[in-house]
């Protein structure tokens, strides 16, 4: 039996490594300025992490395999050592890897969620709801108009509880199902929830963010390639969860100008 | 002089004797009745939800019979936010924290530390009907109109705050989730006072802490953090019940609108909910994994016949992973919209967390080093243990780094991590215990053929499906979706076809062990007192050891509990009981 | 004292005290936490006076602790050591008994706060400060509640004329009774400051 269990444990040993090295289900293509460094963090963690696996699969493969108790004369043996080379072990190579993962995974941590955005970013805000997200522009005076949550209303699309009849802000303000943005231009998303917690998820710009009611959430992004991708929704927020996406556009300055200037003819 | 855990003589009624027990031994069996249940609802929930997942059209037979809300056996979108829901609820605590820690705690903590009882008996069968209640109470949302709650089982505010509005099962489903942990968390609270008190004072003579068995020192170290988690479980609870029933705004902001409705609610704030509830989350992974800890290093010792590697830096491991787990709730809210500089403050300490955990598992393989292995079903399960709790604990790292999370986050790569390294692992380790102590708990051995078919057909299972989860995640495929209609996703759903088949698999193994639990039970071959032969005091009395658990007299305990391997004399362990002086040359 | 040394009965009730007296103010920690953070989240904190009636209450459980100082056991010069419980005083009944009495004249004064908010208009519900003053009080009021059940419980073990196991209920029941009004000053400092 503790062969059958050594030769299991190789086998899904190389099975598992071989499908993650192949990368048969792997990221989508990123399209963001700084999601190469997520990337490169996460390929390697995964090289470390599985060095680290085939390496105790096997070892444990290997010493079940090898120290059965065959009723034999056999004297028990001690790990050389004894526990000392497991602690130093596992405080060199786990802390080395802990040491070198942090320092670096801080940096490009702080570079998307610590470090302010652009001051020339492009401002879009983003008002969740069970299940849909709506994305506002300022409009031609840059400016957007206040919100007030009593004048939500459905049915006639004023989504963000804007008050145009008497703030001039909120007259031009832009609202659209689709986040549409234009190329290589540092945008800034202030998040904003009207009900529960959602989240702010594109794998391929690699940034996740939730949405919480009561707090403006700030998430900047640059994106560096022309795609369309989809917005989904990661933090549980109701029977429509499932169906909570839109879709991010990333277009020419010149596509986004015509699009901008569609959205404010309807 | 008479104490009072000795006061009550062997019950004779039918209700004092199987009921309403003080005997631990029998409160212990009960808890392990209860998780057993559980574990089997849970499962069931799991299965449906993984049909739903690869065929989300197809009617599942019964299933309409059964519950209302899934017409003619499809499952709704809401229908399976609610198996989710209390899949997760009644498998992380009815069964993670039932079974290892208050069920196999109670049954084998007070023998092994050569005690007649608990410190409280009375506290103790009050903790277990407690929890017994709150089982029934959480169970019952499954017959309440719109049937369970949805919010996950880490109800995230508002979502579960503002009561109907926000979905279905958000009403009286609700209301009665957080009723039932609010239950569990005075159940757990009694208990862990008891093994506290019990492991403390009435240790029998000569049974200093050095000498006590690992698993004790597991539980001991659980029931520590258990009383600090669950006393601030609970009154995240009752703030929560507060929001949902009267009206108070801890957790509701001002100016919601959910269902078209402005909530009448002012300035709460949602992110306190996490903080109290990630304040008890997160040690609520080791309370379920370190009774597995304790297990398997009680196990392996017998079972490879040499003591086990470095047992005072197993223990120091233990009591390491106990202090850091109050220091890294933050690393489940790198992106709830906390003050991300924080996410390095939690960071750090969450790597840290994975040293200790890396010396208790090199400890493991190097014991089975040089050992002489004995192929049982217990050592096959500490051994899967092994392999599943790195696995587990090596996805570990891409989450516990917030720039990696934030790709990582919400995505399936979570539930394959927690599955292995909560779920399976702490799974396996009840196994191992189950079929090591089951002889001392009812006089007869489970059977070992079944038990190795039970065992590796679980262990390829358990990798078919949780390991093409981490792929899944890697692909983005986000978790907590009823069905995947967003078009990135739709790709992954052969995978999920190929995980859902492994779980059908892994459910039918499982089929093995129930019969070999109830076959053994009855019809298993009588056990010798130490069918193991294993050192420690509870394979020093009968099995099943008697109302007092040593007949009367109180034994006395001269040796740690690894006295395994040693050369020349006839067999080749010291009890701790054996007056014999220590060996000169231990192997170690 | 020396009577009542470690793995005499008495050890298990303190240990199992102590560990409780733990886990309360773990959990008092966390509503006290929520507060401060409620307290910052968003403007709708309302202040008000606190009833007069607290500080009078505060006094009270003063003395109750003193009251239940004033009934402990004395040992006498000849007490037996083995802890036989021959020679053991047992508990002063009629000091019990003001304690407890002090205790339900607690209980009534804080129903007397909450009647005195009510009749201000402020309930539950009004304002986060009003629903931690009721959450706060309520549930100190249920713990003190569960510490007057043990002073009843050594009133019985007293009245039932075992001294020794008296003594080990007294001690454990009045370590918890001590730790309740600490419990008490503490919320009281803090409903004071933040309220």
């Amino acid at each position: 039996m503790g062969k059958v269990f050594a030769i299991v444990v190789t086998i899904i040993t190389i099975v598992a490594t071989a499908i993650f090295v192949s990368h048969v289900w792997w990221l989508p293509p990123d399209v963001s300025l700084l999601g190469a460094g997520i990337d490169r963090q996460i390929s390697e963690t995964m090289v470390t992490s599985g060095i680290l696996f085939v390496v105790a699969q096997l070892t444990l493969a290997l010493f079940v395999w090898r120290f059965a108790d065959n009723n034999d004369q056999r004297k028990i043996k001690i790990f050389p050592g004894g526990a000392t080379p497991m602690v130093v072990g596992a405080i060199l190579i786990v802390g080395a890897e802990i040491l070198a993962l942090t320092l670096v995974g801080t940096k490009i941590w702080a570079s998307i969620y610590v470090a302010p955005a652009d001051p020339h970013s492009l401002k879009i805000d983003v008002q969740a709801e069970q299940f849909a997200y709506y994305f506002r522009y300022p409009g031609p005076d840059g400016k957007f108009g206040a919100l007030h949550p009593e004048l939500i209303d459905e049915s006639s699309g004023n989504f963000f509880g804007l008050d145009p009849a008497h703030d001039t802000a909120a007259r031009d303000d832009i609202v659209a199902a689709t986040l549409a943005v234009p190329v290589n231009t540092p945008i800034l998303l202030e998040l904003h929830s009207k009900d529960v917690n959602h989240a702010f998820y594109v794998p391929e710009l690699r940034i996740q963010q939730d949405f919480v009611p009561g707090l403006v959430i700030p998430l900047h992004f640059t994106a560096i390639r022309l795609t369309k991708s989809e917005i989904v929704c990661t933090q549980l927020c109701g029977l429509g969860h499932y169906n909570m996406r839109a879709y991010l556009e990333v277009m020419s300055a010149e596509d986004f100008k015509k699009w901008l200037n569609d959205q404010s003819a309807q | 002089m008479t104490s009072p855990h000795s006061s009550h003589a062997a019950p004779q009624s039918f209700w004092r004797k199987y009921v309403f027990s003080l005997d631990h031994k029998v409160i212990g069996r009960q808890y392990l009745d209860l998780s057993l249940v559980a574990v089997t609802t849970g499962m069931i929930l799991s299965w449906l939800m993984r049909l739903h997942l690869a065929w989300p059209t197809r009617a599942i037979p019964f299933l309409g019979v059964l519950s209302p809300e899934a017409t003619g056996g499809i499952i709704t979108p809401e229908y399976y936010l609610s198996l989710m829901t209390m899949h997760g609820t009644i498998m992380v605590f009815f069964v993670l924290t039932t079974a290892p820690f208050a069920g196999f705690g109670n049954f084998i903590l007070p023998i092994q530390i050569g005690a007649e009882d608990m410190a409280f008996p009375h506290f103790n069968m009050m903790s277990f009907w407690v929890t017994f209640v709150a089982f029934i109470v959480l169970v019952s949302a499954f017959f309440v109109p719109e049937g369970p709650p949805l919010a996950g089982w880490t109800a995230y505010a508002p979502l579960s705050a503002v009561g109907k509005d926000s979905g279905p099962g958000e009403g009286w489903g609700q209301t009665l989730w957080v009723i039932s942990i609010a239950i569990f968390c005075i159940g757990q609270l009694i208990g862990s006072l008891n093994f506290i008190a019990t492991t403390l004072d009435l240790r029998t003579k000569g049974m200093t802490l050095a000498r006590m068995p690992y698993s004790t020192w597991a539980w001991f170290i659980t029931s520590v953090i258990g009383l600090i988690a669950f006393s601030v479980l609970f009154p995240a609870c009752i703030l929560l019940l507060l929001d949902r029933v009267a009206g108070t705004s801890f957790f509701i902001p001002a100016g919601l609108v959910i269902s078209d409705r402005l909530q009448p609610h002012s300035g709460g704030s949602p992110l306190l909910w996490q903080h109290l509830f990630w304040f008890f989350g997160h040690p609520e992974v080791y309370i379920a994994i370190l009774p597995g800890f304790g297990i398997v290093s009680h196990i392996l010792p017998a079972v490879t016949r040499k003591p086990l590697l470095g047992p005072r830096v197993l223990i120091a491991c233990m009591i390491a992973i106990g202090f850091l787990s109050y220091t890294v709730w933050g690393h489940h809210m790198f992106m709830s919209g906390m003050n991300p500089l924080s996410a390095t403050l939690f960071s750090v300490p969450t790597l840290i967390i994975t040293i200790p955990a890396a010396i208790a598992t090199l400890l493991w393989i190097g014991t089975l080093y040089g050992s002489k292995l004995r192929f049982n079903t217990p050592a096959l399960f500490c051994l899967g243990f092994i392999s599943v709790f790195v696995s587990g604990g090596l996805s570990g790292f891409f989450l516990a780094q917030p720039a990696i999370d934030s790709y990582l986050h919400g995505t399936y790569f979570v539930v394959g991590h927690f599955h292995f390294v909560m779920g399976v692992a702490a799974m396996f380790a009840i196994f191992a215990g189950l079929y090591f102590w089951f002889p001392k708990m009812f006089g007869r051995m489970m059977n070992e053929t079944l038990g190795k078919w039970h065992f590796i057909l679980t262990f390829i299972g358990v990798y078919c499906i949780f390991m093409p989860m981490h792929y899944l995640g890697l692909a983005g495929n986000v978790r907590r979706y009823s069905t995947f209609t967003v078009d990135y996703m739709k790709g992954s759903i052969p995978l999920h076809r190929f995980i859902t088949v492994a779980a059908l698999f892994t459910g039918a193994a499982q089929l093995i062990f129930f019969y070999n639990l109830f076959r053994s039970r009855f019809r298993g071959e009588i056990a010798p007192a130490n069918p193991w032969q294993a050192t420690s005091l509870e394979w020093t009395t009968s099995s099943p050891p008697p109302h007092d658990n040593f007949g009367g007299h109180h034994p006395v305990v001269y040796h740690g509990p690894n006295e395994y391997g040693v050369a020349g004399r006839e067999g080749d362990y010291i009890m701790q009981t054996s007056p014999e002086p220590e060996p000169v040359a231990a192997a170690s | 004292m020396t009577s009542l040394s470690v793995k005499s009965p008495a050890a298990p009730a303190q240990t199992g005290v102590l560990v409780g007296i733990a886990a309360i103010t773990m959990s008092f920690a966390a509503y006290s936490s929520a507060l401060i953070v409620r307290q910052g989240a968003s403007p709708d904190w309302l202040h008000f006076t606190l009833p007069r009636v607290l500080f009078f209450n505060t006094l009270v459980v003063l003395a109750s602790s003193a009251t239940l100082y004033v009934a402990r056991p004395r040992s006498r010069a000849t007490a037996d050591p083995a802890g036989s419980g021959a020679a053991v005083d047992a508990p002063n009944l009629t000091w019990l008994y003001a304690t407890i009495l002090l205790g339900f004249l607690f209980l009534a004064g804080q129903i007397m706060a909450w009647r005195n908010l009510a009749a201000q208009g402020l309930t539950l519900s009004s304002s986060p400060s009003s629903s931690f003053f009721y959450l706060l009080t309520a549930m100190h009021g249920l713990h003190l509640l569960g510490g007057l059940a043990g002073l009843l419980y050594v009133v019985y073990r007293v009245r039932r004329s075992s001294p020794v196991r008296a003594v080990v209920a007294y001690k454990a029941a009045s370590l918890y009774w001590h730790f309740m009004t600490v419990l008490w000053l503490y919320l009281f400092a803090i409903l004071a400051t933040r309220i």
